[in-house]
């Protein structure tokens, strides 16, 4: 208890003795744990929000629909007496208005129920109640999207001409402008009051619900209208777009099976679990996303974690050597060593719990089409354990080999404060012989600590990977849209497609998170170099180096490994972007790649420049004579 | 020549200050100096007493707080950094007590680096720090890293590389303070030798030994000069053999 005691207080005074690395080292932890967090809060979230409004809605075990006229098919009728079925509701004709909102027009589906409740599928009133004549009830992704509320009055209209509409009286404020899918208005249509907004676990069987809309619009909003009505616009828009049937199986998980065995021509169907996974989808991406961005977050903060902890030794060399110098054994030396990194990352796991946890709500919203309010996910034991186990792990294996290697540096020599002897990169010192004296001494600098010249390209291969991949993601989004938008993805994004947004914010937002950390290594990098070169610019400036050309040296020491790393973050880009987009890669443009590498080695540049000057200043007298002290 | 030109370093009035108020410390206080051409000087005194401050500010590593400072008939003590860093290159070589080689650059390599940073060719750095380690008696350890070298020979090698760009000047501060007698000896002879090619030597040191070969020697304590003896004891063999050092 003594000894622990003992180590505790040795630590703690020296993280108070080094507090701007102490915070250095707790923002590096902070940010991979936030992440990892936020990562893992979201494996719940994948399937709760599907499997919670499936049980809300009495959600159906396959949808089987087809896309014919206003003539119902014998087909899909038969379906209800298909073996294994238990249960149905429908078929419900489906007709394919525009939905015509201050002068806006967004084509929809509109599926004609009844005023009763159905006993499979009966859509989830988040407000209002449900149809009736008159009354038009709204998927509620697509209510939030147009911001609309129960009494809010809304046209729908056929996708060419206007015509008598069931509803009755004029569309409030329609203009006959063109809507984001579907034609011009050319007269005003039916008006419509929003009495109700739902939730559905239901989903169109696909191709139906990606093409078929006649705007051309990949992903139409739903709406639901009574039977009557939706005859109505079924004959107004020229025919009905089609009929859907929900079926109750006797066992639900025969729902593949049983949709494959019956789809042929013209008829369609989809199992719950296929649902679920697309509706997990987005979350699926997400947390890919995520993960793979906690991981890089991890190893830069490895990184940043190894080289403040490196850094750190140097400078307490002098300190192990009183500690052993009284008695201290080499175990208690690492102890000590090991209990400071420790105690600092144990708080940047607590620290990034909360955060994470804080922000989760954030990213891990299921969407306005499902049930289940956006509350904070819990954390769970496993997903603490997770996030301090890494954090500690990150702090032991950047410390263990400095540590073990600084308790065993002899007692004398560690008095002594003899700096670590650097490498002899024979071929770099001949070579650099030939060249100018920032990059003569750039080169020799860079040559004698290779680990933290390697430690320094994988940080900026890790940084430039991810900035390559957030090109490539925002390119294909980009090419994506201009072809009628990503909405074929996500059944519930809804025109606009703002989940799809919000997959490249979460993107965005780790890459600023990795990019940040990544300055953090850069400046880590430059200062421990300069630290650690202190003695050998000295001399050099001793023997002639002016300040500007030691500074510049440095600045080279540190670009010699960037350009290497920047190089090589491009296959580690596009193979970042592969196992998260799932998408067949094609690279960036060139311009982009090449702004990529250019701005990353001119923010390297800026960033050492800094340090560079400062340990360039230095009087070279006090270091020469501080080595004799 | 006149007695103008015969000066090599000139200091009027020099002072260097450390700190401010009550923790104000005087390391140089109103030192008047003149070195001539070719001339030995040994600064004494006991440890603190700014002899080490002295020769940094004769040598252009650090700034006098006061003073007048005169190198080759330029003054130096307004000198930008980057005017200091070429007169370090050009006409000043320094022998430090602690040697300081680069640990991992061999000996060779060592000596060319200061004609390498001054803009010599490789071939022509490389062919100078031969000769000098010829010189230097080390022809044969010119591949040796600094670790695989004795004391005596690791001081040697750091004055082959005061040597490098030819300077007029080579200031020494404790250069056998890390030696024993034997090694002391094999620098003290090589300081004749440079003596004899009439560089300026300046050694500072603590060893009454050491500051009997040379030609003057200042005492120093508390940042001032307190005394100045004319040494006529002739060649630092004769006084190595008097001070108990020969062989």
């Amino acid at each position: 208890m003594g000894r622990l005691l003992l180590i505790a207080r040795l630590a703690v005074k020296d993280v108070i003795r080094n507090p701007a690395e102490a915070v250095m080292l707790l923002v590096a932890i902070v940010a991979a744990t936030t992440t990892l967090t936020v990562a893992l809060a979201l494996r719940g979230v994948t399937s709760a929000p599907y499997a919670a409004t499936r049980a809300a809605t009495a959600g159906p075990d396959v949808v089987a629909a087809v896309q014919q006229g206003r003539r119902l098919p014998a087909e899909l009728t038969a379906l209800e007496h298909a073996p294994g079925v238990v249960d149905s509701s429908g078929p419900y004709l489906m007709a394919t208005p525009n939905l015509v909102v201050d002068g806006h027009s967004d084509p929809v589906i509109a599926e004609g129920r009844d005023p009763s409740d159905a006993a499979i599928d009966q859509p989830k009133l988040t407000a209002g109640h449900w149809v009736s004549n008159g009354g038009v009830v709204i998927e509620r992704s697509l209510a939030d999207l147009l911001n609309l509320k129960v009494g809010d009055r809304v046209g729908l209209d056929a996708l060419v001409g206007g015509g008598n509409g069931p509803g009755g009286g004029p569309v409030p404020g329609a203009r006959g402008g063109p809507g984001p899918g579907g034609g011009p208005l050319r007269a005003v249509g039916p008006s419509f009051r929003v009495v109700g907004i739902a939730v559905t676990a239901a989903l169109l069987p696909p191709p139906l619900s990606e093409d078929a809309h006649p705007s051309g619009f990949p992903e139409a909003g739903l709406v639901w209208v009574t039977r009557s009505a939706a005859s109505q616009l079924a004959a107004s828009t020229g025919g009905g777009f089609g009929y859907t049937l929900n079926l109750k199986l006797a066992d639900p998980s025969d729902a593949p099976a049983f949709a494959t065995r019956h789809q042929h021509g013209g008829l369609f169907l989809i199992s719950w679990q296929a649902i679920a996974a697309k509706d997990g989808l987005i979350v699926s991406i997400e947390r890919a996303i995520l993960l793979t961005g906690s991981t890089l977050l991890g190893l830069l903060a490895l990184a940043s974690v190894a080289l403040l902890v490196g850094g750190r030794m140097e400078q307490q060399t002098r300190r192990v050597g009183l500690l052993k110098a009284v008695g201290a054994t080499p175990a208690l030396v690492t102890g000590v060593l090991l209990a400071e990194q420790l105690v600092l990352a144990l708080v940047a796991a607590a620290a990034g719990l909360i955060i994470g946890w804080l922000a989760a709500p954030l990213l891990t919203n299921p969407g306005a089409s499902l049930v289940g309010a956006p509350g904070a996910p819990t954390l769970d034991l496993s997903t603490i354990g997770i996030v301090i186990g890494v954090a500690a792990a990150v702090a032991v294996l950047a410390t263990i080999v400095p540590a073990v290697r600084a308790s065993r540096t002899s007692t004398v020599s560690a008095l002594a404060d003899a700096a670590r002897p650097p490498r002899r990169a024979r071929w770099t010192i001949a070579l650099s012989a030939r060249l100018p004296v920032p990059i003569l001494i750039g080169m020799r600098l860079a040559g004698r600590r290779r680990r933290r010249a390697v430690l320094s390209a994988a940080s900026v291969a890790i940084t430039v990977g991810s900035l390559v991949a957030l090109v490539m993601f925002r390119e294909h989004a980009n090419s994506l849209d201009t072809s009628g938008g990503l909405g074929r993805l996500y059944r519930f994004s809804g025109p606009g497609d703002p989940l799809w947004e919000r997959g490249m914010d979460v993107m965005l937002v780790f890459t600023i998170a990795l990019v940040l950390l990544a300055l953090v290594n850069a400046v880590l990098v430059t200062w421990a170099t300069v630290q650690d070169a202190r003695h050998a610019s000295a001399i050099e400036r001793a023997l002639g180096a002016s300040p500007e050309q030691v500074g510049w040296a440095l600045v080279v020491a540190q670009l010699l490994p960037a350009l290497p790393g920047a190089i090589l973050g491009v296959p580690v880009g596009v193979g970042l972007y592969d196992l998260v987009g799932r998408h067949s890669s094609t690279l960036p443009s060139a311009p982009a790649l090449l702004g990529v590498l250019v701005v990353t080695l001119l923010v390297v540049a800026v960033l050492t420049s800094v340090p560079a000057r400062i340990g360039a200043r230095t009087s070279v007298a006090e270091i020469l004579q501080s080595e004799l002290a | 020549m006149n007695e103008r030109e015969n000066v090599i370093v000139s200091a009027r009035g020099l002072r260097k200050e450390y700190g401010s108020g009550e923790s104000l410390v005087r390391a140089v206080d109103e030192v008047e100096l003149e070195v001539g051409r070719g001339e030995t000087l040994a600064v004494m005194g006991p440890s603190g007493c700014g002899k080490s401050t002295l020769l940094h500010l004769l040598g252009g590593l650090d700034r006098p707080t006061a003073g007048e400072l005169w190198l080759n008939g330029r003054r130096i003590d307004g000198l930008s950094e980057r005017e200091l860093a070429q007169l370090r290159r050009h006409e000043v070589g320094f022998v430090f007590q602690a040697y300081h080689l680069m640990d991992e650059l061999t000996a060779r390599e060592n000596v060319e680096l200061p004609a390498l940073l001054a803009g010599r060719t490789p071939r022509g750095s490389r062919r100078r720090a031969e000769e000098l380690l010829e010189q230097v008696g080390l022809a044969d350890r010119a591949e040796h890293l600094p670790s695989g070298l004795s004391g005596g020979q690791r001081q040697r090698v750091a004055i082959a590389r005061a040597l490098a760009n030819e300077p007029q000047l080579v200031l020494a501060d404790e250069p056998t303070g890390n030696l024993d007698s034997a090694a002391t000896l094999e620098v003290l002879r090589l300081f004749e030798t440079l003596h004899a090619t009439g560089l300026t030597l300046l050694v500072v040191t603590h060893d009454e030994r050491i500051a009997a070969t040379a030609d003057r020697l200042i005492s120093m304590r508390d940042g001032a000069f307190v005394d100045e003896t004319r040494l006529t004891g002739g060649t630092i063999g004769t006084l190595a053999d008097l001070a108990g050092l020969g062989s």
